[in-house]
């Protein structure tokens, strides 16, 4: 990894000053080591989940890990557990490098993000397996889980705008802009959307203040965001900052970031009410909620292809470097799902997948294709940096764990796909003489062989992160493997 | 026009423009829903879940129900006849939380109350493929045991504060209701007085006790039956 002499300069401003700064860096190793064990333990759940559709035995009768219970620790698991361990690890290291100052708060505020934040993770999905839940999707934690999340997000908030605030570079890099939008949007989502009323003080149970049509505005106001701003903003602010470094390109274009980041983050918050169409939610809701989903569109293929161009010039660079390929097929994946869910939010669309498997489908494409593959790209560019090695301990297992992923990804949401449409269209079917052509439960039949080739995708994305956990922990330790290097005729880039 | 740079070079202006920026689309499409009066259709029927099937639907929640089964009934010709009457709002104005659900992985439960026997919900939660071969449910024979009932009056009173309209009567007849649901042979006058069409039966016939079983057959039974569809004309159910 040559770049590891490069830092500060792809991104972030030329200028080189005498003193190094002394950046909180090895306390970031917790969150990237989190990161990487919370990603194996969130898609072996999932695996589990997709065999429990395909085979119901595997439910055994045993309420602790019958489907219903295990569905929200394998949510939470990837999305708030691996993904937010990645962007506190990616957020908080490129924000000080972006600043050039130590991290606000040091070595202390961070660990007691950490160590807060992996209490919520333990804390909320105990509960889930014990049953304890608030019944709504990415929302499930109950109420003291809630306060234990929202005390820690503001000592993440302080520590990220905090370093932002002493920076030493006069302007905040484009890429913080996103991180700060994802902090900021996320405590609303989440303080708004879980005001609720315990029972008992000492009691788990509570009730949330929103109810019927009004709370399934709010839940989805939240839930489309929690999509928007955690895994959309915060996964955004990676792109910007890692891309540029992996590639050792400057963006493609600053007006364009502009665009983006405004146009995005105004558009996004109104795309709730796409997952409440023909509901009982009133109509004119449902209308902007389309609009708006439709028009998100452009904004976010703006992003990609100011992810995407980044590599101008350097495309070879393609051709030697696994991990930027990780980096670059998460932007199309991006690009893809960004495409799909506008066009999923049109109504008549809408009310062929909702509902169905499509859906499972559009959103594994997002979280496996874009989330996971950006963040495995950022994860192998940081563990080296904060182990302080040299490269990796083997490029060719990068490779080995990029082409297994892939693999996986296109039979998830290709049979999702298939099961989704069939699905959706067998509901709908008449026969000749005008009867509902097939119950409910032949539906359920038809879907078996596309839960068997789901549940074999999402082992193959398992297999490939189990590659990439073995690879950083042999990188860590400081090993190096001994492997062809991958050459493009015998250039410098040769070398790694 | 603003140069970016001013922005992009003071973190307090970049915090408060983003804010403002996140906040319009929540509070255009949140706020007018409790305004709107229209948002609520005005039907009769609507009332309280009894304590047994709050009961009932707290443990439809704490088992994942509604990751697989929705509550909520589009208005297309195919889902009319398959699971009936599209939803209204006002059916789940009780709700804490909704329960619309976002997957049908098994089939649409918004008016399945009244559809099957007791006796089947019974033995189909025990054991889906006892009465449906091909189901992939998991089995749920473990909610035939003790429901725990003695703090429902709590219960009750959290959903009063939410604004659930209990009586102080709904809240502290609230443990004898429960018992009174299960109890066909006794006199069930001032419970059916308080929830009009509450099903009363002892669903799980395999324990003297109220199970657990016992209030989520009772949710089940309930759902979707409270409004009578035949004394309202389309225009009368409009947002």
């Amino acid at each position: 990894m040559t770049i590891a002499t490069l830092h500060g300069s792809a991104v972030g401003g030329q200028r080189t000053t005498g003193e190094a700064v002394k950046y909180n860096e090895a306390v970031l190793r917790l969150f990237a080591a989190a990161a990487m064990i919370w990603g194996i333990v969130g898609m072996l759940v999932g695996v589990v989940i997709a065999l429990q559709l395909a085979f119901p035995q595997l439910n055994f009768g045993i309420e602790y890990i019958q489907f219903g219970r295990l569905r929200p620790v394998h949510t939470s698991a990837v999305i708030f557990a691996f993904g937010g361990n990645v962007l506190m690890a990616s957020s908080l290291y490129c924000v000080q490098r972006t600043s050039r100052v130590a991290l606000f708060g040091g070595d202390a505020l961070a660990k007691f993000i950490f160590y807060g934040y992996q209490l919520f993770i333990v804390v909320a999905a105990l509960g889930y397996v014990l049953g304890i839940t608030q019944g709504k999707e990415y929302a499930e934690p109950e109420w003291y889980a809630d306060y234990l999340l929202t005390v820690v997000w503001v000592a993440y908030a302080v520590a990220f705008i905090g370093t932002v605030a002493i920076r030493k570079e006069p302007h905040i890099y484009v890429a913080n802009w996103f991180f700060m939008a994802f902090i900021v949007t996320i405590a609303m989502l989440h303080i708004v959307n879980n005001l609720d009323v315990p029972v008992s003080f000492f009691g788990t149970k509570s009730y949330p203040v929103f109810p019927g049509v009004q709370g399934a505005m709010v839940q989805w106001w939240y839930g489309h965001n929690a999509v928007g701003f955690f895994l959309t903003a915060g996964f955004l602010g990676i792109m910007y900052y890692f891309v540029p470094k992996q590639a050792q390109r400057p963006i493609y274009s600053y007006r364009l970031s502009i665009v983006h980041f405004w146009a995005l983050i105004f558009l996004y918050i109104w795309a709730g009410p796409h997952h409440l169409h023909y509901t009982a939610l009133p109509d004119w809701a449902q209308t902007l909620g389309m609009t708006f989903s439709v028009m998100l569109w452009m904004p976010s293929w703006g992003g990609m292809i100011n992810g995407i161009m980044t590599l101008s010039g350097a495309w070879d660079k393609l051709r030697t470097d696994p991990v930027l390929r990780f980096l670059v097929s998460s932007i199309a994946f991006y690009g893809m799902s960004t495409f799909e869910g506008p066009m999923m939010s049109i109504k008549p669309v809408n009310a062929l997948s909702h509902y169905t498997d499509w859906t499972i489908g559009h959103v594994h494409s997002g979280a496996l294709g874009w989330v996971a593959e950006v963040s495995f790209g950022a994860l192998y560019f940081l563990v080296p940096k904060l182990w302080n090695r040299n490269r990796l301990y083997s490029i060719r297992l990068v490779s080995y764990h990029f082409w297994i992923a892939t693999l996986g990804i296109v039979l998830y949401i290709t049979s999702m796909w298939v099961s989704g449409i069939m699905q959706g269209l067998m509901w709908r079917a008449y026969d000749n003489l005008g009867f509902l052509q097939y119950s409910f439960v032949e539906t359920v039949v038809a879907m078996h062989p596309f839960y068997v080739i789901r549940a074999l995708g999402g082992a193959l994305f398992l297999v490939g992160a189990l590659v990439m956990g073995y690879n950083l922990y042999r990188t860590a330790r400081g090993d190096l493997r001994e492997e062809q290097p991958y050459t493009l005729g015998g250039s410098a880039q040769a070398a790694r | 026009m603003i140069n970016h740079a001013t922005i992009e070079k003071n973190v307090v202006l970049m915090l408060l423009l983003t804010v403002l920026t996140v906040s319009i689309g929540g509070l255009v499409e949140i706020v007018p829903l409790f305004t709107i009066e229209s948002t609520i259709e005005k039907v009769n029927g609507i009332r309280p879940y009894t304590p047994l099937e709050q009961l009932g639907r707290d443990i439809y929640l704490r088992e994942g129900c509604y990751l697989c089964h929705s509550q909520q009934i589009r208005p297309f010709r195919d889902e009319a006849e398959r699971y009936g009457h599209y939803s209204l709002a006002a059916e789940s104005m009780y709700d804490h939380p909704f329960q619309w659900g976002s997957k049908r992985t098994g089939p649409d439960l918004a008016r399945v109350g009244g559809k099957y026997s007791n006796d089947w919900h019974v033995q189909h939660l025990t054991n889906p493929q006892s009465v449906v071969p091909e189901s992939i449910m998991p089995k749920y024979a473990f909610l035939k045991r003790p429901l725990k009932f003695d703090d429902i009056a709590a219960h009750l009173k959290t959903l009063r504060i939410v604004g659930v309209p209990y009586t102080d009567d709904d809240i502290t007849q609230a443990v004898n209701d429960v018992r009174a649901q299960v109890d066909p042979s006794a006199d069930s006058t001032a419970l059916l007085k308080r929830y009009p069409k509450a099903v009363v039966a002892k669903f799980d016939d395999s324990s003297k006790e109220v199970t657990e079983m016992d209030a989520l057959v009772a949710y089940l039974q309930m759902l979707g039956t409270l409004v009578d569809f035949t004394d309202y004309k389309p225009a009368d159910l409009q947002q």
